[in-house]
């Protein structure tokens, strides 16, 4: 019997793999008409334990581009978790419903869980604040298709180093390609956790830590901001006092070279001020629109459909 | 000084930790199974001080030993067939272990999901550092003693 593939994180596929996805994504891009009937008697089955608006919406627009059809349900109280469903029931459940499960579940490993006992690809659409990795690979597909490469620059990671899942999944995606200088931005109580360290000592990667965004931004080819998520403290206290340690204002991006580009995964609060986002270098909005389009070629890949 | 009569065919587990047999009894399985078992608790050592001792009678294709190996690498495995030591075993560090640790995050999926299996990979062999197959919460050395 052929394995089913599923994608539980960004390390799941080898760098020759994403080179092959980002083509395919950068081709729907392109060519959107070419794929626009290509997934017609499909189905994908979103199963979203907690709120989410940006990754379901972008995985059912990806399906809808190419054809197919969607269901499923957008919190954990409207599923059958309410009445204690186990994941693995659930997904043996959705297995006979759909082709394809995108999975966001607060606790962590639960779409591995699900991966395990399903009989369709599962696409882990965030677990708590473990993994993202399609928010991953709209981060990479965004870096080289506006920088064109995936090597050689300096990354600013600035904000919610601790419990920000997104900024531990794009570290490890990019300690495989060649000559990329990380700079972790971040309070004291939020920086980046241990067994990452260790991990580019380990592999020999070069990094530094600062507290102050101001003093690094002309160092940077990329600065990815993140937000300081309520939902990851335990202690309210916390969280407001963290909330506002960094804002990205006009006068910081002056500082920046005029290549720079500003990622973030969104949604944004306040870390980022509004007056910067007219900034041609702030690709946070198109960040999104490269979402829909690798997570589109994410589906065309684990279907396994072969367009040409 | 305390005497247990030689077993036929079995497993000597010598050198470990004073106190620790209990722990290693259970983790074996040996409460499942139907055999000959003796626990020597506080036994006087050269080396350690005190030390316990499992005696086990059992085939010795029947036990899997590879636990012992994160529980404690200096136990001493002695296996003996026809009452005599035939080899000794050595220790590594299992590349998986399941049920022994329980993963400590309360954010994983093991905190809600009652029947799944905590099982915790080994990925730094140097370190001894193992993480939940799920959750990737790193357990060390600190957090094997107590077991």
């Amino acid at each position: 019997m052929k394995q089913l593939r599923h994608l539980m994180s960004p390390l799941d596929f080898s760098t020759a793999e994403l080179d092959k996805l980002f083509n395919l994504a950068e081709d729907i891009e392109k060519n959107p008409d070419h794929y626009a009937h290509v997934c017609e008697g499909k189905k994908l089955a979103t199963c979203f334990y907690e709120p989410s608006t940006r990754t379901r919406l972008s995985f059912e627009a990806a399906m809808l581009n190419l054809g197919g059809q969607v269901l499923g349900f957008s919190d954990a109280n409207s599923s059958s978790a309410a009445k204690g469903e186990s994941v693995s029931d659930t997904i043996r459940v959705i297995s006979c419903f759909a082709d394809i499960c995108a999975m966001r579940h607060p606790k962590e490993g639960a779409p591995m869980v699900a991966a395990s006992r399903s009989s369709i690809p599962v696409i882990n659409a965030g677990d708590g604040g473990h993994q993202h990795p399609t928010q991953t690979l709209t981060d990479l597909l965004t870096i080289r298709a506006i920088k064109g490469r995936l090597n050689h620059f300096t990354i600013g990671l600035c904000g919610d180093l601790k419990f920000g899942r997104t900024v531990h999944s794009l570290i490890n995606a990019l300690v495989r390609y060649e000559d990329i200088h990380f700079i972790f931005i971040s309070p004291e109580e939020l920086t980046i956790p241990d067994y990452i360290i260790e991990m580019l000592r380990e592999k020999n990667v070069s990094f530094c830590e600062v507290r102050k965004l101001e003093e690094v931004m002309p160092k940077l080819d990329i600065l990815y901001m993140t937000r300081v998520q309520k939902e990851r403290f335990f202690n309210e206290e916390d969280y407001v006092r963290l909330k506002d340690y960094y804002i990205l204002d006009k006068e910081k991006m002056e500082a920046a070279k005029s290549d720079m580009i500003v990622l973030h995964p969104l949604p944004r609060v306040n870390e980022i001020s509004v007056e910067v986002d007219d900034d041609p270098r702030a690709v946070y909005f198109r960040q999104v629109q490269y979402g829909v389009y690798v997570r589109m070629a994410l589906l065309l890949t684990l279907l396994e459909i072969d367009v040409h | 000084m305390l005497n247990v009569g030689k077993i036929e065919e079995g497993f000597v587990l010598d050198h470990i930790k004073a106190g620790k047999s209990m722990s290693i009894y259970k983790h074996l399985g040996l409460d499942k199974l139907d055999c000959t078992v003796a626990i020597i608790k506080n036994a006087r050592s050269g080396k350690m001080g005190k030390k316990d001792i499992l005696k086990v009678e059992c085939d010795i294709d029947t036990l899997n030993l590879d636990i012992l190996g994160f529980i404690d690498h200096n136990i001493t495995v002695n296996v003996i067939k026809n009452c005599e030591i035939v080899r000794k075993l050595p220790l590594s560090l299992p590349k998986e272990i399941k049920n022994v640790l329980r993963c400590k995050n309360p954010r994983c999926i093991t905190s809600i999901e009652q029947e799944l299996p905590h099982i915790f990979v080994l990925t730094d062999e140097k370190k001894e550092i193992y993480r939940c197959k799920y959750c990737e919460e790193k357990y060390g050395n600190k957090d094997k003693f107590k077991i």
